[in-house]
């Protein structure tokens, strides 16, 4: 599209003749794309047309443009109050139909268009606000940069207020058992995030294919229980031991590279770890292929299985504390146990960064060459960076498995990989907290929205754009120094210098 | 001094398909002293300095460093990262290449990585939280600090490496490179982009290192004012051979040196007067020549 001016003084049929030019690049692109249509019949494939539908599109791109033309001309605050009640109004009739609408996906995109202009207009007005005010600060009238001054200002709380919120959040009034499954969800993710977060955060290293491990781990614990008979917490540490095993066998062939070629084989290896797994290769259950490995043993609390019916001479969880059964009360533990384990991972990765290794893979992700000029081994560092973010996903593997009950390759494919990316580009890299909002914002919002099913990859799509076009870096990338001198203890100057009195 | 010197370069030729980039160089560097590679642009002085440090393997040739205690390391046979780990040679590059986003004293800690890897236990230690890592990271932080005070960033120590000033970040690769306890520093046009103030302050930090740390040092440089006022000892490549070997007073008036700089035939066609002019000051005339 032609670049938007920004002359306030434009003439209104400047900006007519942009708004129909933009119609008819947008006719000329949706005759083929929206104004045909392809359709199955019994012995052909028809075409259908849909110039109808067609039409209001772009006549809504056109009406569309000549709004934000407008509100970039200085008319931001008429067309804010109209387009605002029009979209809650919309918003409104959708959520409880009162009209109902001929074709409902044009009808949502033009809520979203009559949203975005809406929100366009309102941070126009409070642009002009700020600038009447003398109020000149650069990021002034963005929302979202509001929220991050918020967050940086009361950032240090945030952290322990989330822990306490989560170690409480299964007993709140609100905590059904639909709640408690969203919330082992998101935590899921943020283990998964904060795993991947040593791998792209910190050492720098672009992994399309972290699920791989996610799948090995959750393979490793379904043969392990199954077939050997381990228990969840035996077997949870010899599954991170085969993931992050994997992770240095992979790691290997990438030593030599970086960046964009990094992430393609990545996700090569993402891919055949699910083929593989796909084609069943003779190796106990993993025959099973395709079809997944089902009756996965539930974990237990201490030897007590979450069931109504224990089977003879066992004495079930609540039979033991002398509660009634409820499927809530499995629900509860399997909470507890991600929160463990995503507590270990924050714990570990916090910890590690402070530690030589991880000021090694920062270096590393800074620069290689510098790095091996200071007797850095890249090879070592790289493969603890690999070993380490695939041992937290076999973790979670595990606790995948064990939370389904049924695993197959098909819960393993690309776009898991791209989601738990998404997680930690869209909180900032090498940011902790990030992840977790970035976590909630991602897999919550979508389970939450659940019904609102045929826009949920849109406002994904828009919310990723959203925060490329406004924070780059992510919700939250403050990086804090690892160490500081400042407050060290070691800030009165040296007697002798160390040299002088080594020698 | 010992008899041997600390570094041997024997022969070395590196080729780059059809073009030879360093052709049988051979020349030894003392510790203790300031050896100076100096040469027109595109004589071999950084490919020589590659070789030495591991980026490069010399197609022919030998370079061996031989540490006071009498152990000899031959650098060409070695990987790139145990060249500083092990010989303890250290560099600097022509682009400065620090760690821009992390703070200064974290740039001058992870050099001293392997020392610090080995007192976290490969990392077990440190995990745990012993005070066996604590103490070294005790040690580190005080090393860093008596580079830190050296080069003036004391009160720089917590800000990003980046947004150092060009200078300053000059002096930090420095101290960065003095941080791993090396036994050669290899220093690549150290006072490329530097005010003639700073260029004094690196003299001067250079004179140090060397009287102080007991090391030996080499430096690639086109500034002659550092060149002729620190270095013990000069080396001239042209077109990636060696023209010329001796101390600055010697190589300043090396009609070799003095031809690859300001070209021979030419002097034949020169007006008698500026023959003369020329014979005057050039010497000098080395020094405004890049």
């Amino acid at each position: 599209m032609p670049p938007m001016q920004h002359a306030r003084d434009r003439s209104f049929s400047a900006m007519l003749k942009d708004a129909l030019l933009v119609g008819a690049i947008s006719a000329a692109l949706a005759l083929p794309l929206v104004g045909f249509k392809t359709v199955d019949r019994v012995s052909e494939i028809g075409l259908e047309t849909r110039f109808g539908e067609m039409f209001y599109a772009v006549a809504v791109i056109v009406v569309g443009r000549l709004l934000l033309s407008l509100t970039a001309a200085g008319r931001a605050r008429p067309i804010f109050l109209f387009t605002a009640p029009l979209s809650v109004l919309w918003l409104i009739n959708y959520m409880f139909g009162l009209v109902a609408v001929d074709w409902p996906e044009l009808a949502g995109l033009t809520w979203l268009a009559v949203t975005v202009i809406a929100i366009r207009a309102w941070i126009g007005m409070r642009q002009r606000t700020a600038a009447d005010a003398a109020v000149a600060r650069k990021d002034a009238g963005l929302p979202i940069a509001s929220v991050v001054t918020l967050f940086s200002r009361y950032g240090r709380f945030l952290g322990p207020a989330a822990a306490a919120f989560a170690i409480l959040m299964p007993f709140m009034p609100f905590a059904d058992q639909r709640t408690v499954d969203i919330g082992i969800l998101i935590l899921t993710y943020i283990m998964l995030g904060w795993g991947l977060n040593v791998v792209v955060g910190l050492a720098g290293l672009l992994d399309l294919g972290y699920v791989a491990f996610y799948a090995v781990g959750a393979y490793s614990y379904a043969l392990l229980s199954i077939q050997v008979g381990l228990n969840f917490w035996q077997a949870l540490p010899i599954a991170g031991a085969c993931a992050a095993t994997f992770g240095i066998l992979l790691g290997f062939p990438v030593l030599r590279l970086r960046g964009d070629y990094l992430a393609i084989v990545t996700l090569g290896f993402g891919e055949m770890i699910r083929l593989v797994l796909l084609n069943g290769p003779d190796f106990g259950l993993l025959k099973e292929g395709a079809k997944g490995i089902g009756n996965i043993p539930r974990p237990s609390f201490f030897g007590m299985p979450f069931t109504a019916a224990p089977p003879e001479g066992v004495v079930s969880f609540n039979q033991y504390f002398g509660l009634d059964f409820a499927p809530i009360q499995r629900v509860i533990y399997l909470y507890y146990i991600i929160l463990l384990l995503a507590f270990l991972t924050n714990w570990f990765t916090l910890r590690i960064r402070k530690l030589p290794i991880g000021r090694a893979w920062e270096a590393l992700r800074e620069d290689e060459i510098a790095c091996r000029a200071l007797g850095v081994n890249p090879r070592n560092t790289k493969l603890t960076a690999f070993a380490i973010g695939a041992m937290f996903a076999g973790f979670a593997g595990s606790f995948f498995a064990t939370r389904q009950g049924f695993i197959s390759p098909e819960s393993f494919n690309f776009m898991e990989s791209a989601v738990i990316l998404s997680i930690v580009v869209l909180g900032g890299m090498g940011s902790q907290v990030g992840v977790v909002l970035a976590a909630i914002v991602l897999i919550g919002g979508p389970e939450w929205f659940r019904d609102l099913a045929a826009f949920r990859m849109l406002a994904f799509g828009g919310l990723m754009v959203a925060v490329m076009v406004w924070r780059p870096q992510g919700l939250l990338a403050h990086r804090e120094p690892t160490i500081k001198l400042a407050g060290s203890g070691r800030t009165k100057p040296l007697a002798v210098s160390i040299r002088e009195k080594a020698t | 001094m010992s008899d041997t010197p600390l570094l041997k370069v024997e022969h070395v030729t590196m080729r780059f398909g059809g073009l030879v980039a360093v052709d049988d160089v051979s020349f030894a560097a003392n510790d203790r002293a300031i050896t100076a590679v100096i040469g027109p642009n595109g004589a071999g002085k950084t490919t020589l300095f590659n070789c030495l440090t591991g980026f490069y393997k010399p197609t022919v040739g030998r370079l061996s460093l031989t540490t006071a205690d009498g152990t000899e390391h031959l650098l060409e046979r070695m990987d790139g990262y145990r060249i500083p780990q092990v010989a303890r040679v250290a560099r600097t590059f022509q682009n400065i290449r620090l760690f821009p986003n992390m703070s200064v004293l974290e740039n001058l800690l992870v050099a001293q990585h392997n020392k610090l890897m080995r007192a976290s236990g490969f990392t077990v230690l440190g995990l745990l939280g012993l005070p066996v890592y604590r103490h070294a990271e005790g040690d580190a932080v005080d090393l860093a600090r008596h580079w830190l005070e050296r080069i003036g960033l004391v009160g720089r120590a917590d800000d990003d490496a980046g947004t150092l000033p060009y200078g300053d970040q000059r002096r930090l690769e420095i101290a960065r490179a003095m941080c791993t306890e090396p036994c050669l520093l290899c220093l690549d046009e150290p006072a490329a982009g530097l005010n003639p103030r700073e260029t004094e302050e690196l003299n001067q930090l250079l004179a140090f290192i060397r009287d102080h740390e007991k090391i030996g040092l080499l430096l690639i440089e086109h500034d002659m004012a550092v060149v002729m006022k620190i270095s013990d000892h000069v080396i001239v490549l042209d077109h990636g051979r060696k023209i010329s070997d001796g101390t600055p007073a010697e190589v300043k008036n090396d009609p070799a040196v003095i031809r690859a700089y300001l070209g021979a035939e030419e002097d034949e066609d020169l007006p008698p007067e500026v023959a003369k002019d020329l014979a005057t000051v050039a010497p000098g005339a080395i020094g405004g020549t890049h």
